[in-house]
């Protein structure tokens, strides 16, 4: 083992990965956001010394948050991926109806079919990822000597790269599956209304130009076409 | 405990535009009649409010208007000698639930289908000769025309308010509408609606070409609007949240603000959600309906509800569903082509023509529709002389919202994460656009519905089991008319397009719709449909099946339009020929 529990957790707070708690992002968080600083400043002075989890582990939080900062790493356009809350996005997701598996069709037999007929296993999206983690965590043992988060950018982005391409060998779990999954959730966290807990202070829709709600156009519909427009945007929690 | 409740003369099965339309005419014909709905009671102020309606990862991604899938699914394969497995999660397409059904949900595009495609079977052997239609392409003319439905056409697009402009008016071909639609008693109830930048583009480019661009038709109300039912219609926001989300200012036509608020305030009606039909029960000697089974999914209890007159309403699974599960009419048998339940199922076959522009697009400012469309390759409206394929569909621009989560292309060659995706994602994200070159999807002897042997749904009904692939006139159709809006796109002047014509086996995201069409289709003979012109069940007269389950192919157009003016048709039939003499009003 090269990685024993305890360094986990002590790198998980001493990597200072976690942005603004989400009861910064509805008070303080807005406000101590000053003109003039770039995204990623925003975010620094706003994040705790760590951030509770609701069912994430130390390591899937360890392993999630060196994931997302390497999609989302921190730059000019927006602060890095466990800054803007996503990995405080996935865990809720994972400990709620979505990640317990609440719609799904759970009935078996459960058969392995064609990519075509969609998801056949009997895993929840929070069993899934669990076991994905732990598969991709192996894996990056046996390849690298280390887990994934303990890698050094350019071997994440390799590695990422690999499981992306379909070329990881995890045992006894598709890595493929695993990686589109990841990449999806990855997305999601970063581009969903800040309600949910990523994209705090909306830095992804002010990347894109996105101006979010309140969206009644019927004015400006004509007067808005071809023009460059620069809207502050406007989340659920901004109009609640 | 089963319970019998009191005898209605009518009764519908799912709330939906059919069975609200058809409840609501019922009504007025002086019908006590029982609306059964599988979902939940739904309105726009309870359930469709500011700010929490503009949620895309609730309403997009988690599909939270949606049919649960641990409730009821369906299973997939495709072909049959494999093993059909069931949509876990909806991953192939999305189906609606709930009062007002996928009408709450739709994009709001309102097309009447093309004439030819009503008699396709004879128009294509006429054109093209009697051995044109291969064997295995089950092709077959609908028992009603265009003409017949135009009347209720003009009453569903009056009912939903919808706008667009005419190309036809009474044979007079119209300058800015459509001039291949077919022959309109009256123009759209509302002008068309303010085309955005891509729109523009769209027109420019198409137009140079020499194409026919005209104002897709919305039901997206391009100004407030009373329709016939007194009911108020509101005005747009081009608020870029309409597929996939209820319209919280009433602007999307849907049987909620349409029809349902006349019906509950109706005596005669009585709406009853939470009932998740079983089955029917069928007299088989007497070959009558007697009434419906439910199971009431807030108590548990099994209950009939005896009528008259039953009118199966629900999508084209559910209708088909039922119509095995009470063994009415025979089923299909894809070896031998013979029996009728579950016959043609068809989908939609859809390209995608990406593209990048210097223009502000500004996606964010978006309705249901996609601004503008040509429908030069739609149906037989071009030669398929040597072509290899018959049917075609339109070509529209995209434009129904700019929501980030799954809206923001760029292009080929670019890094899918890191600062170099940051950097294209925030540069192209107000620049790109996509054509969608929306196909029909013609029946094949193999593509069908059936009973699941193996999986159930929650109240131990069988799934239904679809067994579904494109075929070799969905690729070469798809492959031509996406090569189209490729060409549009390259006229454009933008330097980067890509072409995503429909390829490989059914499945993924790419290009799906939740269009779904056949399974108890209309015609002329019993021995190849399961309804007559009147949507009339062959075996049981006093049983109807309306909705897309009754096309026996899937045009280009989308299909809500024709759902509508079919519920009206029917109705009529009902109210005018069938009330006064109860039987078959078509005799084999």
């Amino acid at each position: 083992m090269v990685d024993q529990p305890i360094g986990r957790r002590n790198f998980l707070k001493g990597a200072g990965a976690a942005g603004t708690a989400a009861a910064a992002a509805m008070t303080g968080g807005l406000s101590a956001c000053a003109e003039g600083q770039t995204p990623a400043q925003q975010a620094q002075q706003n994040a705790p010394a760590s951030e509770p989890m609701m069912t994430l582990t130390p390591t899937e939080a360890a392993f999630l948050g060196a994931a997302y900062d390497t999609f989302i790493p921190a730059d000019q356009y927006s602060p890095s991926g466990t800054d803007c809350g996503m990995v405080v996005y996935m865990d809720r997701q994972l400990a709620g109806a979505w990640g317990t598996g609440a719609r799904f069709y759970r009935a078996g037999p459960f058969l392995q079919g064609k990519p075509e007929q969609g998801y056949q296993l009997a895993l929840t999206p929070r069993e899934f990822f669990a076991a994905g983690i732990a598969a991709a965590n192996d894996w990056s043992r046996r390849t690298y000597g280390k887990d994934f988060d303990r890698l050094d950018p350019a071997q994440r982005e390799e590695a990422l790269k690999t499981m992306d391409a379909g070329k990881a060998e995890f045992t006894d779990f598709n890595s493929k599956y695993f990686f589109d999954q990841l990449y999806e959730s990855a997305m999601e966290g970063f581009f969903a209304d800040p309600i949910y807990g990523g994209n705090r202070n909306k830095v992804s829709w002010k990347m894109v130009g996105y101006p979010g709600l309140p969206a009644t156009y019927a004015s400006k519909a004509a007067e808005y076409r071809g023009k460059k427009i620069n809207l502050p945007p406007q989340s659920i929690a901004d109009l609640s | 405990m089963a319970k019998t409740m009191k005898h209605v003369d009518a009764v519908c099965v799912g709330m939906g535009w059919a069975g609200s339309i058809m409840a609501r005419e019922l009504t007025k014909a002086g019908l006590t009649v029982v609306g059964l709905e599988r979902g939940a009671m739904r309105s726009t102020r309870e359930n469709f409010v500011m700010p929490t309606v503009r949620d895309e990862l609730k309403y997009r991604l988690r599909l939270e208007s949606m049919l649960d899938t641990s409730t009821e699914t369906i299973t997939m394969r495709h072909d049959p000698s494999e093993t059909a497995l069931p949509q876990r999660r909806w991953e192939l397409f999305p189906l609606g639930d709930g009062l007002g059904g996928a009408g709450v949900h739709w994009n709001g595009i309102t097309f009447r289908f093309s004439p030819a495609e009503f008699q396709l079977h004879s128009h294509l052997t006429q054109r093209y000769g009697k051995n044109a239609i291969p064997a295995d392409m089950p092709i077959q003319d609908w028992g009603v025309t265009y003409d017949d439905l135009e009347p209720y056409y003009d009453k569903f697009e009056k009912l939903a308010g919808v706008s667009g402009k005419a190309g036809n008016l009474n044979g007079q071909i119209i300058p800015g509408g459509n001039p291949f639609e077919g022959r309109r008693s009256s123009e759209y109830p509302n002008k068309p609606l303010v085309m955005s930048q891509g729109g523009l583009i769209f027109n420019k480019a198409a137009s140079g070409l020499g194409y026919h661009v005209f104002p897709t038709p919305a039901s997206n109300s391009s100004a407030p609007y009373t329709n016939p039912e007194g009911l108020t219609i509101g005005q747009c926001q081009y608020c870029g949240h309409c597929e996939f989300f209820g319209c919280e200012a009433n602007a999307k036509a849907s049987p909620l603000v349409c029809v349902v608020p006349a019906l509950l305030q109706d005596k005669k009606f009585e709406l009853r959600t939470n009932a998740h039909v079983a089955r029917l029960d069928y007299d088989k000697h007497a070959k009558k309906v007697k009434g419906v089974v439910y199971i009431d999914r807030l108590s548990g209890e099994e209950i009939t509800q005896p009528a008259d007159l039953v009118i199966l309403t629900a999508y084209p699974f559910n209708n088909t569903l039922l119509l095995r599960l009470s063994d009415i009419g025979e089923a299909y048998d894809p070896h031998t082509g013979k029996g009728v339940v579950g016959k043609n199922y068809c989908y939609q076959t859809i390209g995608i023509a990406g593209f990048f522009v210097e223009d502000e697009i500004n996606p964010w400012i978006g309705t249901g529709t996609s601004a503008a469309a040509i429908d030069d390759f739609q149906s037989d409206n071009f030669d398929h002389g040597g072509l290899g394929f018959f049917g075609g569909g339109y070509i529209c621009i995209s434009g129904s919202g700019g929501r980030p989560i799954q809206v923001r292309a760029t292009p080929p060659g670019t890094p899918r994460w890191g600062t170099a995706w940051k950097e294209a994602t925030a540069k192209y994200y107000n620049h790109n656009l996509s054509l969608m070159a929306h196909g029909c999807q013609y029946p094949h002897r193999t593509n069908y519905l059936d009973l699941d042997p193996t999986y159930k749904d929650s109240i131990g009904r069988p799934l239904v089991r679809m067994t579904f692939n494109f075929k070799d006139n969905d690729y070469k159709m798809s492959a031509y008319i996406t090569n189209k809006a490729v060409e549009i796109a390259r006229a454009t002047g933008s330097k980067v397009v890509t072409s995503l014509p429909r390829r490989g086996n059914f499945g993924g995201i790419n290009g799906f719709a939740s269009h779904h069409t056949g399974g108890a289709i209309m015609g002329t003979d019993p021995k190849s449909s399961a309804v007559n012109r009147y949507l009339q069940n062959w075996q049981a007269s006093n049983l109807f099946v309306i909705g897309g389950s009754a096309y026996p192919q899937a045009t280009g157009h989308n299909p809500t339009c024709t759902i509508g003016a079919l519920a009206y048709w029917s109705a009529h039939a009902i109210t005018s020929q069938y009330l006064k003499s109860p039987g078959a009003l078509v005799h084999a």
